[in-house]
């Protein structure tokens, strides 16, 4: 207890060290938004500039679009079938076990269409654009790109951004379908639902407005997973190396996955108050 | 051509370049020498405007290339050609792709005349019928020189060299140099050459620069660089020769070797 005089000394110093070490944190965050903010200007910028590279983006619906599909259908049919055997042990505690294929349809549509379509894709698709563009910058690919009067964003992120804006609707009807699918086997093969019935109901809860709010939905999805990707490789550390392409993909996937939380809440409200539509 | 004026780039606190000058003059062969890690490659990566300097100017044709607009930079970039250390192929194309990939972008040619002049090209390097290989599938000499074929696909006015002929055979590196050589002679291009390759350097050259601690210790022409007695500047061309003294094939240089080896 010798040094008790001490302790009140150190503390004033190690508080100004940590507003220091605090401050340093903030600011270096608000400047890593500012340099993400530019990125996303700088995407949406070069969108509408000629030229038009059709063939990069072309292989870019390829790669997201058509080999994403198989996934997609399989994880919209799980999506169903859980939902389907739930929503019926719930609905039939109300005796309002009838209304099964309203509730299938309508939260596949309006929510888990798009989100389950937007998580495989932030998986598989944000995923893989990191490694690949963080791969390109780490071998000095990028720089090779700039060097020959190739803007790198025109050439590698815009393709990406537009497929993925393009696809995520796609690729969400496919899983709604496939989803309304499972659903359907589950009341009609479990539970020994009427098939018409069910399909009477998914049909008269096909509101244009839902398909809206899922179209939506997705596209932003999309647009997001693309720049969070593309973000995440252009701004990797050289020298991180392998490991460091390794973390950003990863760190890709999670963002991706919480942007997406973050915009289905928001768009719900958003298309509610503002458009009314529910 | 390029002029270089008191320029300042560091790294998480390590200096690296410290007020360096340097004139590139036009039509000429620049060869720059130093010790591994004092920024040689940094320096093209500079001049191509990869990187910002934290201070000093860069002019090229009198422009200071710092203050150009994003567009104006990718246009000026055009005129220069640079072949990377690490080669820096794009790994998801064929070579032809990669060679040609300037013409494919910037020219209005046809897939048929692209390819043309992607053969010329890579015959220049000695890659004959590899235009439809990957890069993974090349050993690292040959990726070196796709490289190079791609850096002079677009004939450029500046060709930036960052050691051509490392990890090459001898008879590749006579080569290139050759390749050097004719592309100064024939075409009139500045060149800039990044070598720890003595013979190779005294081939090509016709000014020499040595960096040391971040600034050019020695500028010259060669004769004027065996002349010069900065202890550095020895030490560098004397160790990087006599292992090879025997297959030195620059005239110039074995003489020097020798004549210091017998002192
Ligand atoms: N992107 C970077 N991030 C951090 N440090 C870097 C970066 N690029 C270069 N450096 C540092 O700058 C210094 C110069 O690097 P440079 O690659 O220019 O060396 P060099 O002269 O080309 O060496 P060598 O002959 O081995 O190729 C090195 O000490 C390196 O650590
Ligand atoms: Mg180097």
């Amino acid at each position: 207890m010798a040094d008790q005089p001490s302790v009140p000394q150190q503390k004033p110093v190690s508080l100004l060290r940590f507003a220091d070490f605090a401050g340093a944190r903030i600011l270096y965050r608000l400047s890593g938004f500012g340099r993400a903010s530019i990125f996303v200007f700088r995407t949406l910028a070069l969108l509408f500039k000629p030229p038009f590279q059709l063939n990069l983006l072309v292989r870019q619906l390829r790669l997201i679009g058509v080999d994403s599909l198989s996934v997609v259908l399989v994880s919209g049919i799980f999506t169903g079938i859980v939902l389907a055997t739930q929503g019926y042990i719930q609905l039939s505690d109300l005796s309002a076990e009838g209304q099964i294929g309203r509730f299938v349809c309508v939260s596949l549509i309006k929510e888990l269409g798009p989100m389950v379509t937007g998580f495989v894709l932030a998986g598989r698709i944000g995923a893989s654009i990191t490694a690949e563009l963080g791969t390109m910058k780490v071998t000095e690919q990028i720089d090779a790109l700039s060097v020959m009067g190739t803007d790198p964003v025109k050439y590698l992120v815009v393709p990406r951004f537009l497929a993925c804006a393009y696809m995520l609707p796609i690729l969400t009807v496919f899983s709604t379908f496939s989803g309304i699918a499972g659903g359907y086997a589950v009341a009609v093969y479990l539970f020994n639902m009427n098939g018409v019935f069910f399909m009477k109901q998914v049909q008269s809860y096909l509101y244009i407005s839902s398909i809206c709010i899922s179209l939506i939905k997705a596209t932003s999805f999309g647009m997001a997973i693309a720049l969070v990707g593309c973000y995440k490789g252009f701004t990797i550390s050289v020298a991180g190396g392998a490991e460091g392409v390794g973390k950003a993909t990863t760190g890709s996937a999670v963002v991706s996955l919480m942007l997406i939380l973050v915009l289905d809440v928001l768009l719900n409200h958003l298309l509610f108050t503002l458009l009314q539509l529910k | 051509m390029i002029q270089i004026k008191n320029l300042w780039k560091s790294f998480e606190g390590k200096q690296v370049l410290k007020g360096l000058d340097l004139h590139i003059p036009r039509g000429e062969t620049l060869v720059i020498m130093g010790r591994s890690g004092c920024g040689k490659s940094l320096l093209l990566k500079l001049v191509t405007g990869l990187m910002q300097p934290d201070a000093g100017e860069i002019l090229v044709d009198g422009e200071e290339i710092s203050g150009l607009k994003f567009k104006e930079l990718n246009h000026m970039r055009r005129k220069f050609g640079l072949l990377f250390q690490s080669a820096a192929l794009f790994d998801s194309m064929s070579v032809e792709e990669n060679v040609g990939f300037m013409l494919a972008q910037h020219t209005k040619l046809s897939r048929a005349q692209i390819r043309e002049i992607v053969i010329e090209k890579l015959h220049l390097v000695d890659l004959d019928g590899t235009e439809h290989l990957r890069p993974a599938e090349l050993s690292g000499g040959m990726r070196k020189r796709v490289g190079l074929a791609r850096a002079i696909a677009f004939d450029p006015e500046v060709i930036l060299y960052d050691e051509p002929t490392t990890g090459l055979d001898p008879v590749t590196c006579v080569e290139i140099n050759r390749l050097i050589q004719s592309l100064h002679e024939k075409l009139e291009v500045t060149s800039v050459v990044v070598t720890h390759d003595m013979d190779s350097a005294f081939t090509v050259a016709t000014r020499m620069a040595m960096i040391h601690s971040g600034k050019i210790v020695a500028f010259g022409h060669p004769n004027e660089m065996l002349e010069n007695d900065d202890p550095i500047l020895q030490q560098f061309i004397l160790l990087g020769a006599p292992e090879q003294i025997l297959n030195v094939s620059n005239p110039v240089l074995k003489e020097f070797i020798l004549n210091l080896r017998e002192e």
